[in-house]
């Protein structure tokens, strides 16, 4: 397997010493450095400062920190009228909260208007665990991809979520930023490259591509461990943490040299990562694929690893999907 | 821009603000009657006496802001902006129609004076607050907020959520003032779902209240000086109007709440306010 050096990734890469962070984390961390360095920047939450870890800056600027109450529409409209009066403000919530309860304001408030607002939706995907379906984020990449002026950014890990949450502030207009509960490993370092809008080849290979984004990225890559050591045949691996503008153009030209295409994301396989890249690729390379995400279906309370591997979002049905769509080329 | 004093000319204002209302709904054959006229006094009031701003200058940082919130009256802000000077009256008749910057609902600064988009109500009561919030709490300045809200958009959960919001932060720089016309789409507020008290329910919620009569320019900028001289709460100001006023047809009829007078009549409301040739 052939991880590219210009990545800069861990070097405990597939070693059991790998550092383990939750990607919420990065975003605390984010928010605390962008209010050292801009004073417009301010931050709004509905009634979860600690768990989407806005509390830290909550204590290091007490001014600029506005608790909401669990009122989400409220949030992203009174979000929009900080944005002109000037600020530059992050919404933090759970994500089927905010962007799902307040979608239209999303739309309407913010995004319509271009409005600089900063929304950060926690707790996505099903590794949030036990809480159950109502509150595991499964369809948020869709909804908020699907808007007009919005950019979608999904982050691998704790260290590229500051990158991202830092990258959005520094970019005028509406953006979301998605991010999970659980600790996962922490693969990329601060040396590797992040760009809104430029996907990562993390390793290259002619045999099959494999897209990702959020935690699902280093199960992409332990799957194409598995498929360079047990079946002989090169991934080639790529980080595509912005779902819009998604990048297209690296996207089909890895198409092209592998000629099949797996997806991972930890969302419903309808409307996510998959669709986008199913689109990208429908138009200007189209190639066999293969979708691994939530199989239109709600989730349940559980471990985050078991509802993981029920659900078939594991590095197992990577390999699978890849070998199955090899076959198809 | 310096107020206006004299109630004769406010009317007058207010008076060629409803023409030009009809004027643009008969042109664009779309869009909603009743509301902008039964504003028309209110609009007149805020952006020719009581408002701190520069027509000339739309985007000046210590202006005071108006947010529509109840975005389907936008014929009677179009009409009220132009008549200030933001932007000349030929684009009026553009409303609704392609390439307008005159949108159905309103864009954000889609021309001068469009503080914010609005159309699914409760949103820019939100916004309003989020507004009033940030200036007076991050920017420590004294700039006053205006939400136009409707009795229609009481319903939505989301104005309540900014209500209590506001009543949180005790926000000195905003007023809210509601349409009570007492009718929405399907027919009469109090029949769709009932608001009253309604008076009670926003003090209840920690606002001041006042009621004015929102045909009466003089009621209207004194309630709003006195709004502006209470620090210690959000002021809610109720104007009770009479949907469709000056057009005696539509006046207190739901039906006219999202629908555009044909040509004839259109013309017997311009007669009604005071057009004596068609034009």
């Amino acid at each position: 397997m052939r991880i590219s050096p210009k990545q800069k990734l861990s070097k405990n890469l597939f070693s059991k010493k790998i550092a383990m962070a939750a990607t919420r984390d990065g975003y605390g961390e984010a928010l605390v450095a962008l209010g050292e360095k801009n004073d417009k920047v301010v931050v709004l939450c509905g009634d979860l400062a600690e768990s989407t870890r806005s509390r830290v800056f909550a204590e290091t600027f007490p001014e600029r920190f506005v608790e909401v109450g669990v009122a989400e529409q409220n949030l992203a409209g009174l979000a929009a009228g900080m944005a002109f009066a000037g600020y530059i403000p992050f919404m933090s919530s759970f994500a089927v909260f905010s962007p799902g309860r307040n979608w239209d304001q999303i739309r309407v408030s913010i995004c319509y208007a271009k409005a600089n607002v900063k929304i950060a939706g926690g707790h996505a995907g099903i590794s949030v665990g036990p809480d159950g379906a109502t509150h595991q984020a499964m369809e948020d990449i869709a909804i908020t991809r699907v808007l007009p002026n919005m950019v979608v950014v999904v982050p691998a890990d704790s260290v590229e979520t500051k990158k991202a949450a830092v990258a959005i502030a520094e970019r005028e207009g509406p953006a979301y930023v998605r991010f999970g509960r659980p600790a996962v490993p922490v693969f990329t370092t601060q040396k590797s490259p992040f760009e809104i809008g430029v996907a990562n080849v993390l390793s290259s290979g002619a045999d099959v591509t494999i897209i990702a984004c959020g935690p699902m990225v280093y199960t992409s890559l332990e799957a194409a461990l598995v498929l360079s050591k047990k079946h002989k045949l090169r991934a080639e691996v790529i980080n595509c943490h912005t779902i819009k503008p998604l990048d297209a153009k690296t996207i089909v030209n890895s198409a092209r040299k592998t000629g099949a295409v797996v997806c991972a994301e930890e969302h419903q396989i309808h409307g996510g990562l998959g669709s986008a890249v199913a689109e990208a690729l429908a138009e200007h390379a189209p190639v066999p694929m293969r979708f691994v995400g939530m199989p239109d279906a709600f989730g349940e309370s559980g471990e985050a690893g078991a509802l993981l591997e029920k659900y078939g979002m594991t590095k197992e049905k990577i390999v699978k999907s890849a070998l199955d769509v090899i076959q198809q080329k | 821009m310096e107020p206006i004093t004299d109630i004769k000319t406010l009317k007058a204002k207010a008076n060629a603000i409803r023409q030009n209302i009809i004027r643009m709904l008969v042109q664009a054959k779309s869009g909603h009657s009743a509301g902008p006229l039964g504003m028309a006094d209110v609009f007149t009031a805020l952006y020719f006496n009581i408002l701190n701003h520069d027509p000339r200058r739309p985007y000046w940082r210590e202006r005071d802001r108006v947010i529509l919130s109840c975005g389907h009256i936008c014929p009677v802000w179009y009409a009220t902006l132009a008549e200030a000077g933001y932007f000349p009256k030929r684009e009026l008749w553009t409303l609704r129609t392609l390439g307008t910057k005159l949108q159905g609902h309103p864009e954000y600064r889609s021309i001068a004076g469009v503080e914010a988009s609005a159309g699914p109500l409760g949103q820019g009561v939100s916004l309003a607050v989020g507004m009033a919030y940030a200036l007076r709490n991050f920017a420590k300045s004294n700039q006053q907020i205006y939400v136009i809200s409707s009795d229609g958009e009481q319903d939505e959960g989301q104005t309540w959520e900014a209500v209590m919001f506001a009543a949180k932060h005790k926000l000195p720089n905003l007023t809210m003032i509601m349409d009570r016309n007492n009718i929405q789409i399907d027919g009469n507020t109090e029949d769709i779902m009932p608001l009253e008290p309604i008076r009670a329910k926003y003090e209840a919620f920690n606002w001041h209240v006042i009621e004015v009569d929102g045909h009466n320019i003089q009621a209207v900028i004194d309630a709003c000086a006195e709004a502006k001289a209470i620090v210690e709460k959000p002021v809610c100001i109720i104007a009770h109007t009479i949907p469709g006023k000056g057009v005696k047809f539509m006046e207190g009829k739901f039906e006219w709440h999202g629908k555009a007078p044909n040509k004839e009549e259109a013309a017997t409301a311009l007669q009604q306010l005071g057009v004596t040739s068609a034009a």
